[in-house]
């Protein structure tokens, strides 16, 4: 057998249920890992090795006993730190503002996953407030992409991308307002998916943008995306915003996947100006598996998608300034120590607390808020996202998916691109879309630049289809092995080199 | 259409947020430069577009109104940078000639 922690979650689950390991084993060994490289990775923000292993031996006892244990139980997972646990763990968004907060609740999807059984080993770095693309706006340390430890891991969901990349944990939780779990899947190799909005709870999300904010899994293989998926999605009455509506069987979709007769879109627009090449290659090779496969390829048309970004900037920093208008050093998180009347402590512990990429979005979103540029800016955004949308509503009417990069680019160095805040902006260009649109996305692996760092395929489709998101997935990992190889962290003599077969 | 300095310190006060001259400055260079790249959307006629806030038609999402359970006190109060018993503790809301 492999060593434990390169296991899928779905071979880990196999492996328990034959007794050919134990959940203590699987805990320890994902602690071991982590300790062994995450001083280089830092995809975590904090661990819970005593009370995870305590929980790990407390399923093996109810295993043993022949009692029935929950479809995750006993699998390491990671949860990204803007979601609230309440294990006595800190949430802190990676900000100075919630240094030391204690959620005093968990998350909606956290108490799912521990009923299901599955253990948390720990919370994951981020980009502050999930504002970003590369990690760098924590404001602890940056995260490291464990293909290449000067690049970044992406972001705003880094740490979990990282952690699942490094094969510290089998399963993460990451949360997608703008691409924040599909663009580092895309930088990490992994497989990472945004539901449709309202699929999974927010309860417990740490908010950023109301309308756009989704909670999603990341994993290395679709399966296993799946096993999570199912964990977490749900109506829940404590998210005014979650729909009741049937979840499906997505480890059946994953199993009878098939793409004859599938009609797949490609977006021109997708692939003009400021895709690297090299991504350009290998995503176009992806889709040309798919027509291998039985599926039929057009093209289509987004034309709106180019003023996503912008639409996308403007929406998110809006609510943004409104969900963080509670930080104010009253009721919880920093407090300035010296203050000289109420306001005087809201503008200096929100001065304090607040990084500079969160306060120039809180600043963008104010002044697009505000009498006088309210109509220009925030309820024309509102429009441009109902041009997005009827798009995508087109295209669906002819076409069952829809296939482009993730990001224009493969994972960048550390400082590259934290001078101009524009730049980084960018990054989001192919997945503002579907969180606009409220349509789910993934983004699979689909193989490597020459220079080694993994590239990944996004696929989008219609409100609720993530049983089919998720079988499309699963059937490039047929075709490719680029989820198999080994980043060169782990001491693999070929890892991270050579282009993909 | 840039933004003036004056609109940003404005706009920070408005924000709660304190800021040094320093960062009034750089501020608005960046604000400027990200609004400039807003302008884009002007290009669009949307004269006749609705705004969308939700894609999806979820509206008046109401529950019973019969009590339920709720975080206990000394929970909510956990993370209080000052606290009493049963409240948070604030600098003084009122004060005769304070302007807000």
């Amino acid at each position: 057998m492999a060593d434990l922690p390169d296991l899928t979650a779905t071979e880990m689950l196999a492996a328990l249920e034959r007794g050919e390991t134990t959940s203590r084993q699987l805990v320890a060994a994902s602690l071991e890992r982590i300790d062994a490289l995450d001083g280089r990775v830092r995809a975590f923000l904090s661990t819970r090795g005593d009370d995870a292993l305590a929980e790990a031996e407390a399923v093996d006892r109810r295993r043993a006993a022949g009692e029935a244990v929950g479809p995750l139980a006993g699998i390491p997972v990671a949860v990204k730190d803007n979601l609230c646990t309440a294990d006595g763990a800190p949430t802190t968004c990676a900000s100075r503002m919630l240094a030391d907060f204690r959620a005093p609740y968990d998350a909606a999807v956290v108490s799912a996953l521990r009923d299901a059984g599955a253990v948390i080993v720990g919370k994951t770095n981020l980009d502050e407030f999930a504002m970003g693309s590369s990690t760098e706006n924590s404001a602890f340390e940056p995260t490291r992409n464990p293909w290449d430890l000067d690049r970044v891991p992406g972001g705003s969901s880094g740490g979990s991308a990282a952690a699942v990349a490094a094969r510290m944990v089998p399963l993460a939780l990451g949360s997608d307002t703008g691409g924040s779990i599909r663009q580092p899947a895309s930088l990490c190799g992994v497989v990472g998916l945004k539901p449709t909005y309202g699929r999974v709870s927010r309860y417990g999300l740490v908010a950023f943008a109301s309308s756009l904010d989704q909670i999603g899994p990341l994993a290395r293989t679709a399966e296993d995306a799946a096993l999570l998926l199912q964990t977490v999605a749900g109506h829940d009455p404590r998210d005014a915003t979650s729909v009741d509506r049937a979840v499906p069987d997505y480890a059946a979709a994953v199993r009878e996947a098939d793409v004859a007769g599938l009609k797949v879109g490609v977006p021109r627009e997708f692939f003009g100006r400021g895709l690297d090449a090299e991504v350009e290659r290998l995503v176009r090779a992806a889709v040309q598996a798919y027509e291998d496969a039985g599926a039929t390829v057009s093209e289509v048309s987004l034309p709106h998608s180019a003023y996503a970004v912008e639409a996308y900037y403007l929406v998110a920093t809006a609510e943004a300034s409104s969900n963080l208008a509670r930080y104010d050093g009253a009721h919880y998180g920093h407090r300035s120590a010296d203050h000289q009347d109420m306001i005087d402590m809201y503008c200096r512990s929100r001065a304090e607390g607040f990084g500079p990429e969160v306060k120039r979005r809180i600043m963008l979103g104010t002044f697009a808020l505000s009498s006088g540029y309210y109509d220009a800016y925030y309820l024309k955004a509102l429009k441009v996202r109902r041009l997005i949308k009827q798009d995508f509503d087109a295209a669906f009417a002819r076409v069952d998916c829809i296939m482009g990069p993730a990001c224009p680019t493969a994972a960048f160095r550390l400082g590259e691109k934290t001078d101009d805040p524009l730049s980084m902006y960018l990054l989001d260009i192919y997945t503002t879309s579907a969180n606009l649109a409220t349509i789910p996305g993934v983004s699979v692996p689909c193989g490597f630049t020459p220079g080694g760092l993994p590239v990944g395929l996004q696929i989008m489709s219609d409100v609720f289809t993530e049983h089919r998101l998720l079988a499309l997935a699963s059937v490039l990992q047929r075709t490719t092995d680029a989820h198999r190889r080994l980043p060169p962290l782990l001491g693999d003599g070929d890892g991270g080199k050579g282009a993909t077969p | 259409m840039g933004i003036e300095r004056s609109e940003v310190a404005k706009v920070a006060r408005l924000a709660r947020i304190a800021m040094s001259d320093r960062e009034l400055d750089t501020f608005s260079d960046q604000l400027s430069r990200i609004l400039d790249y807003f302008d884009k959307l002007s290009e669009l006629d949307t004269a006749d577009v609705e705004p969308l806030s939700h894609a999806l038609p979820v509206a008046n999402v109401f529950r019973d109104d019969t009590p339920g359970k709720s975080l206990p006190v000394d929970d909510a109060l956990s993370n209080a940078p000052e606290r009493t018993a049963t409240a948070f503790k604030v600098p003084r809301v009122l004060d005769e000639g304070s302007s807000a």
